[in-house]
């Protein structure tokens, strides 16, 4: 089974859950997709035992076999080459790999060339397996990334995967393929706002999912009233405490310090596992 | 004219909160939502939309069932597995790159616009405003983000307002790279957590990858002085500039619940004083006199 947690709108707490969820369990895995902004590492420490580079394919010119004809240029969507009457420029990070112009040219002068886009990292935090992955700085297409981080999940056991904040392609490189979805927010216009966005998204993608909600206490009770109406399980709701506010600066899982919490993770499993046994 | 692009690495660290407040303060300015797929600022501002347009900023495959026979090489070829095994499109992982049109013996896919979005050019109590909104599920954002800012540039500049202030989104790939490019400044908007910290320096970085200079905002300070110690720390080593320091308070989320700025709910508030204290200096090192 893949759980994914993701939220729409960033810093609603989307790490700590799948951090708590994750060490509260048995035998399950870990895999950090914000590969813009990996932070699950930072609580778990793992010990990393593989690093592997990670590219993209870019197109690499023979300008010694091209004629200039341009074809490449008018093909590619993306805008990412550039024929002069003398010259040919790609721009690699407009690129997204998809080959059309190594199909398109007729002169053979066109081959695949790689472009590092991160590193995949895998490592252990006592038994509990973690993958994540780190953007190069200056790279822009983090869904390379994302799909290189999730075919090293392991299908012998559940796997929970941390997304990236938002609705946009990352997010959704995220959650494809997943078997279920825990959303979180926090009880604010602007956490309720982008939760409708993040449910649209999984509705449309037909994932079933439900809600977490952080930070209870402040704001106010709309996110509330929105689940009830819509009929969305609220599977967990976590207080505003300074105590987990502070622990979550130092980088420590809160349910490891605060007793009572761990139960409370694995029962949020039970749960997401009993939906969707219906 | 100047623009400056607020950032951050990490979500909720108050990058949306500082815009809204800044949008406040500011005498004439227009400001840009570059969050196109989360996007908040018109929670705090209530812009009215003077203008609406449809985003087309991508192309998708069409599969003509009566033409396809069915030999797969498209479904083979698709760079992104977008074709499915029944031999249709999935929406979700078409990138209309159109290999599969190069690769189709019988002509049988064309290549459609595709309505991703749509861009409002809107006016709010204090100026301007340019925002959008991703449909779910639509990938482009960075062509969007570019979009809303070029919208906002030739507003300012049909309005001869020389200021733009771009509310970016979190992370640092396509839409953050899109949101900070050719801007005078970026305001990275950081918080004094482990997390804050890592992803801070990634934001810096960015900023430095495309030679743009950058101030740092620690929000929240006080939730853990060790940390924004270090933040100080590492910005002093990298020779940046800590150009606002604010300290937590449940009037900002108050605020938020009444759908005002800072600035208009608590103009008192150690925050809101932070905040404009913080508008000042950034004008200044933008214009120097």
């Amino acid at each position: 089974m893949i759980i994914a947690v993701a939220s729409g709108k960033g810093g609603t707490g989307k790490t700590s859950v799948a951090v708590n969820l994750a060490i509260s369990m048995k035998s399950v895995q870990l895999l950090d997709c914000d590969v813009e902004g990996p932070n699950a590492h930072i609580f778990l420490k793992p010990r990393i035992i593989r690093q592997e580079p990670v590219y993209r394919l870019v197109p690499s010119i023979k300008e010694e076999r091209c004629d200039y004809c341009g074809k490449c240029a008018a093909l590619c969507r993306y805008h990412a080459i550039l024929v002069a009457p003398k010259k040919v420029l790609v721009f690699p990070e407009l690129c997204r790999g998809c080959g059309a112009c190594i199909l398109a040219c007729p002169q053979g002068a066109i081959v695949e060339g790689r472009n590092k886009i991160g590193t995949v990292k895998e490592g252990y935090s006592d038994d509990l397996r973690i993958v994540f992955g780190e953007l190069e700085v200056g790279e822009p297409m983090a869904s390379p990334l994302i799909r290189e981080v999730k075919r090293r999940i392991d299908e012998s056991r559940d796997a929970i995967l941390d997304a990236p904040p938002g609705t946009g392609c990352p997010m959704i490189e995220t959650v494809k393929g997943s078997d279920f979805c825990i959303l979180v927010t926090e009880p604010t216009p602007f956490g309720l706002h982008d939760l409708k966005m993040a449910v649209k998204v999984l509705e449309e993608m037909k994932i079933p999912y439900g809600v977490v909600i952080n930070k209870v206490g402040i704001g106010d009770k709309k996110v509330y009233e929105y689940c009830h109406e819509k009929g969305i399980p609220i599977l967990l709701e976590i207080p505003y405490e300074r105590r987990i506010a502070e622990l979550y600066s130092r980088g420590i899982p809160f349910s490891l310090e605060i007793s009572g919490w761990s139960a409370k993770f694995q029962d949020l499993f039970k749960n997401v596992k009993e939906l969707m046994e219906g | 004219m100047k623009q400056i692009t607020i950032l951050s690495g990490k979500g909720g660290t108050g990058k949306t909160t500082i815009a809204a407040a800044f949008a406040t303060l500011a005498k004439r300015v227009v400001v840009a939502d570059c969050d196109v797929d989360a996007p908040n600022l018109h929670i705090l501002l209530h812009p009215e939309v003077l203008e609406a347009r449809d985003f087309t900023g991508s192309k998708m495959a069409v599969i003509d069932g009566t033409k396809c026979i069915k030999c797969l090489a498209c479904r083979e070829k698709c760079p992104f597995d977008a074709i499915t095994q029944d031999i249709r499109v999935d929406p979700f992982s078409c990138e209309g790159c159109g290999v599969c049109k190069i690769v189709c013996p019988v002509d049988a896919i064309t290549l459609v616009d595709r309505v991703s979005g749509r861009i409002y050019i809107s006016r709010t109590k204090y100026g301007f405003m340019v925002h959008a909104l991703l449909n779910p599920g639509e990938a482009n954002s960075g062509r969007l983000v570019t979009m809303v800012r070029q919208y906002a540039k030739s507003l300012a500049e049909r309005e001869g307002i020389d200021l733009i202030i771009n509310d970016g989104p979190p992370g640092i790939g396509c839409p953050v790279i899109a949101s900070v490019a050719g801007v005078d400044a970026g305001l990275v908007v950081t918080e004094p957590t482990m997390s804050g910290i890592y992803d801070l320096e990634r934001a810096i970085g960015l900023l430095r990858h495309f030679n743009i200079g950058a101030f740092v905002c620690v929000n929240m300070y006080d939730v853990n002085e060790e940390n924004t110690n270090k933040i100080l720390k590492f910005c002093e080593e990298k020779g940046l500039e800590v150009i606002g320091r604010i300290p937590f308070n449940p009037l900002v989320a108050e605020a938020m619940v009444n759908g005002k700025t800072i600035i208009e709910r608590s103009p008192e508030s150690d925050v809101a004083r932070e905040i404009s204290a913080m508008w000042s200096r950034i004008l200044s090192r933008l214009s120097p006199r």
